[in-house]
Formats: C-alpha cells, sequence, structure tokens
C-alpha cells in the first residue's frame, strides 16, 4: 500500500438504548482504496462514519487510526487523530450563522496560524474547485440542498486530510446534483484523496468506489469488489438490488415484533 | 413495578443531574481561560441584555406600579403613606425584581439557546464544530454562560430602577412628593439587601444558561426534539429559579 495511515475498526459493538446496531464489526481503510459501505436506511451507516470520527464511543472493540486505539483518547487527543480525516455530513451540517466563506475557513480562522489574506486565498481556491466562488458571501440558508454538499465539500477540504468520508452525499439530490458529486468525487481521488462513503444509492457506488462493504442487521455480511458484489448469492444482497414483492412491509412487521 | 418505575426515574434523573454538573463546571473552568471567542461573547450579550431590555422594563413598570397601590391601600388608614418607596422598593430589589426578570430572561432566551444549540445538534453542526477542533463547551457554552452571568444583574437592577420609578408614578396621586418618595427608600433597607439584589440575579442567570445549554445540547429525534426542549428549558428553569430563590433568601437571612 501507498503511506499514509490505516484506519481499522476490530470488533466494534455499538448499542442505543439496549438495541445493538453494530455487532463485533470489523472494517479496515487504506490510502487509495476508495470504499463504499451499502446498506438500507436506519441500519447503522451514520453510526460507523462518527464512531471513526470518534464522535460517539464504541461499547467494546478496538477503532485504530495511526496505530492509536481512539476509543480511549479524550476530546484533546482526538484532534490529532481527525487531522488525518474530514466528513461531509448528509445534509452539509454547514453553520448556518456564518457565510459560506466563513464555513470553509472555518479551521484555519479557528486555529489563527493564517493571516486573513492567506485564508481568503484559500477558501477561494476550495471554494473554486466545487464551482461556487461565487457564494462566498452567501449564508447556507440561501443555497440549495447540492451546493450545501459542495460547499462541505470545500470545508471537507480545507483541512488537506488523507480521508474524505461521505454520508450519502447523493441522497435527495437532483440527477445533475448527484453527477456533480461524482465527478467532485472522483477528482478528489486523483488528487490523492482517499474517500469513504456511506449510502444506499448503488449508481453512485459503481461509479466512484473500488471496494464494497454491505452492512446488514448489525455485521458486515460482504466485503469484496464490484463484481463479487453483484454476483453475491447472499439474500440480504439481492434483496436490495432487486427488492421484490417479499420485501413489502417487511420492515414494518420487524419493527413490529422487535 | 411502581417502585421498580420510581427507582428508574431517579436513577434518570440523578444521571442526567451529574451531567449537568459536569458540563456547568467545564463551562466554568473555560470562561477563564483563553480563547475568549470574544466576538461570540458580545453577540451573546446583545442578544441577551439589550434584547431583554424592552421587556424586563415593562415588567419592572408594571410591577412596580401595582405594588405602589397595593401598599398605598394598606398604609393609609395607618397614615403611614410616605412609606410606601420604602417598601416598593424592598420587595423589588430583593425578591420581584430578581426573580421576575429571571422568568422574563427564561421564557425569552433560555429558549432561545435550547432552539439554536439543539438545531446544531439535529444538523450535525455540533459533530462538524468537534471534528473541526472546536472546543464546544468553550466556543458555545462558556461564551454563553459568561454573557448571562454579566447580562442579568445589570437586567435586574434596570427592573429595580424602573419599578421604584413606576412605584412613584402611583404614588404622586396620592400627594406623595418626590423627596418623601426618595427619602424613604432607605428606611427598609440595608446594605446586605444590595448584596442579595445582585448575588440572585447572578445565580439565575448561570441556572438559565447552564440549564438552556444542558438542555439543548442533549436534543435528540430531530425537529420534535428541539419543540420539546425548548418546553423543558423554560419549565425547569422557572421551576429551579423559584426554588434556589427560596434556599438563596434564607442563606441570606442566616447571615443576617
Ligand atoms: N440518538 C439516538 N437515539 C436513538 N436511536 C438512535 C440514535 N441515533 C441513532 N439511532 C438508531 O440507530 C440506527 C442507526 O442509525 P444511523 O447510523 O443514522 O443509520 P443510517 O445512517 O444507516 O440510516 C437507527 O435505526 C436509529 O434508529
Ligand atoms: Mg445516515
Amino acid at each position: 500500500m501507498a503511506d499514509g495511515c490505516g484506519i481499522r475498526m476490530e470488533r466494534v459493538c455499538y448499542s442505543v438504548g439496549g438495541r445493538s446496531i453494530l455487532r463485533d464489526f470489523d472494517l479496515s481503510l487504506d490510502p487509495g482504496v476508495n470504499r463504499t459501505i451499502l446498506g438500507v436506511s436506519g441500519v447503522g451507516k451514520t453510526t460507523i462514519l462518527k464512531l471513526l470520527l470518534g464522535l460517539l464511543k464504541p461499547d467494546s472493540g478496538r477503532i485504530i487510526i495511526e496505530e492509536e486505539d481512539i476509543a480511549t483518547l479524550s476530546e484533546g487527543g482526538l484532534a490529532l487523530a481527525r487531522k488525518h480525516i474530514s466528513i461531509v455530513f448528509q445534509g452539509g451540517a454547514l453553520f448556518d450563522s456564518m457565510t459560506v466563506g466563513e464555513n470553509v475557513g472555518y479551521r484555519m480562522l479557528e486555529e489563527g496560524h493564517l493571516a486573513e489574506q492567506e485564508i481568503d486565498a484559500i477558501v477561494r481556491e476550495k471554494l473554486g474547485f466545487v464551482g461556487l466562488e461565487k457564494a462566498i458571501n452567501l449564508y447556507p440558508a440561501e443555497l440549495s440542498g447540492g451546493m450545501k454538499k459542495r460547499v462541505a465539500i470545500a470545508r471537507a477540504l480545507a483541512a488537506d486530510p488523507e480521508y474524505i468520508f461521505f454520508d450519502e452525499p447523493t441522497t435527495g439530490l437532483d440527477p445533475i446534483g448527484v453527477y456533480n458529486i461524482q465527478q467532485l468525487m472522483l477528482r478528489l481521488q486523483g488528487e490523492g484523496k482517499t474517500t469513504l462513503m456511506v449510502t444506499h444509492d448503488m449508481h453512485t457506488a459503481f461509479a466512484v468506489s473500488d471496494r464494497f462493504s454491505f452492512i446488514h442487521e448489525a455485521q458486515l455480511v460482504f466485503e469484496g469488489t464490484k463484481s463479487e458484489l453483484k454476483e453475491s448469492s447472499i439474500p440480504a444482497i439481492r434483496e436490495f438490488f432487486a427488492p421484490g414483492k417479499e420485501s413489502l412491509f417487511r420492515y414494518v412487521e420487524s419493527e413490529e415484533s422487535a | 413495578m411502581p417502585v421498580r418505575f420510581i427507582e428508574n426515574r431517579i436513577l434518570l434523573f440523578l444521571a442526567e443531574l451529574q451531567k449537568f454538573a459536569a458540563l456547568a463546571v467545564k463551562a466554568l473552568r473555560r470562561i477563564f481561560s483563553p480563547p475568549f471567542y470574544g466576538r461570540e461573547f458580545f453577540r451573546q450579550l446583545d442578544k441577551i441584555g439589550v434584547g431583554s431590555l424592552f421587556i424586563v422594563c415593562l415588567t419592572g413598570l408594571f410591577t412596580g406600579m401595582v405594588m405602589a397601590l397595593q401598599a398605598l391601600i394598606q398604609l393609609r388608614p395607618f397614615g403611614a403613606t410616605s412609606y410606601v418607596g420604602g417598601m416598593v422598593a424592598v420587595t423589588m430589589i430583593k425578591e420581584l425584581g430578581p426573580v421576575l426578570s429571571s422568568l422574563m430572561v427564561a421564557g425569552r432566551v433560555g429558549s432561545a439557546i435550547t432552539a439554536e444549540l439543539g438545531t446544531m445538534v439535529v444538523t450535525e453542526q455540533i459533530d462538524a464544530m468537534r471534528v473541526e477542533g472546536t472546543d464546544v463547551v468553550k466556543r458555545l457554552v462558556a461564551s454563553r454562560l459568561k454573557a448571562m452571568l454579566v447580562a442579568m444583574p445589570l437586567l435586574a437592577i434596570v427592573t429595580d430602577t424602573v419599578a421604584i420609578s413606576g412605584g412613584y408614578i402611583i404614588a404622586s396621586g396620592y400627594h406623595i412628593s418626590p423627596l418623601m418618595y426618595w427619602k424613604s427608600l432607605p428606611q427598609f433597607m440595608r446594605f446586605q439587601d444590595l448584596i442579595e439584589a445582585v448575588a440572585k440575579p447572578t445565580f439565575f442567570g448561570f441556572l438559565i444558561a447552564m440549564i438552556a445549554c444542558h438542555v439543548g445540547l442533549g436534543v435528540s429525534g430531530g425537529s420534535e426534539g428541539v419543540g420539546t426542549a425548548v418546553k423543558r428549558t423554560v419549565v425547569l428553569a422557572s421551576v429551579f429559579i423559584l426554588i434556589s430563590d427560596f434556599f438563596i433568601t434564607k442563606i441570606f437571612i442566616v447571615f443576617r
């Protein structure tokens, strides 16, 4: 593998209110290998990303970033591990009391190492990358959903991370918005960033990823390449690709019996 | 079954109290260490202090007037109407000024803080801030707490002043001269009362800010969760203002 830090989840368990979201979950990310985690809504995809960033603490298991178990770190210690990773949250999670420019420059403004003109130049460059230089003085409320996500990508880039996580980047976007995001992700990969996406949008997944994981009922049921995924005989995956009559209302029933 | 239920409720309450205390300690410690987020502090001070000025003046004016009316009715048979200024002042400064202005601020500012922080939680802005390396307690909680600790006593003093003036408007209708009114003010008071007049709203301000932030940061369950949280903040802050008012008064009486 190329040099850079690896990220691993080892036998991670996580539950909310007695309900198991992840059970003995393993995952490994390597620089240059762009991965997508697929799974139905509510299965725990966002939870995985938040665990990897130390925003949530696992009940048990290890989460290793650069040879260090971040599950045991305090908020201060996490800052170092997070230097390698940025995330684009599902709705963008832009700070709505700040302009687009302040959002993108947030970390640099907080750290205060750079002069204002330098920050401004970087902010404009990152916004240029996502094609939104003109929006620099707008507030998030004035942007469309797709634009918000692009600003969020620019903000994630400002930290110059090795990894960029994407939480359902194409959900809720029109076809043009989806295409824009896909192209941006490919360009990021071309510039040496490694992407990890969680989504249920398999078209985008196939367009931008090298390897795939499939999560079903709190467990990793598949790990492999695109063709392996397409030929998989695992029922949950078959159903995911071609939902049939038997999938109708299954969710409701399993909720009721739970 | 009911015993078990009550036991669970008590445990839940204690767990929440523990979290609340931890947040309060963290926030208090962060008030005194840099970075101070000056811009955020002044923005909050403007929102909390200047923004509440009108409602607090209105509260003070009408409370002062009604107090004077009631006092005059009681004092008239004894020919003691000249004491009305002192009676209005002492009740306002020690009790009604701090309590009423704090209740107003709890409704107006406490709810806004919870709604703002709760929305930030629900839209993952808090998570985003943490990822960007920001100390959320320092940036969001400490700045609001500091602004509240400065603004609340000032607001209470404004309330007292307006109330005493309002009292005079009524008293003047009963042939009481400004000088008579003014001279009666110190007759019921001692210096310790002035300390009480500042200590109470400062503590209430602490309660409002910390309850609002604690409840706001604990929001879960989307926009409905934000609504529930706002309601909780207003109820909890109001109730704890009234309860703690009793105990603070007790303490001041002990040291009298
Ligand atoms: N704060 C919470 N309280 C209760 N349940 C939660 C909370 N956060 C997440 N969950 C539950 O965890 C499960 C996984 O959530 P999430 O990771 O957001 O799913 P996904 O991103 O795959 O749609 C969901 O079914 C949700 O009900
Ligand atoms: Mg999700």
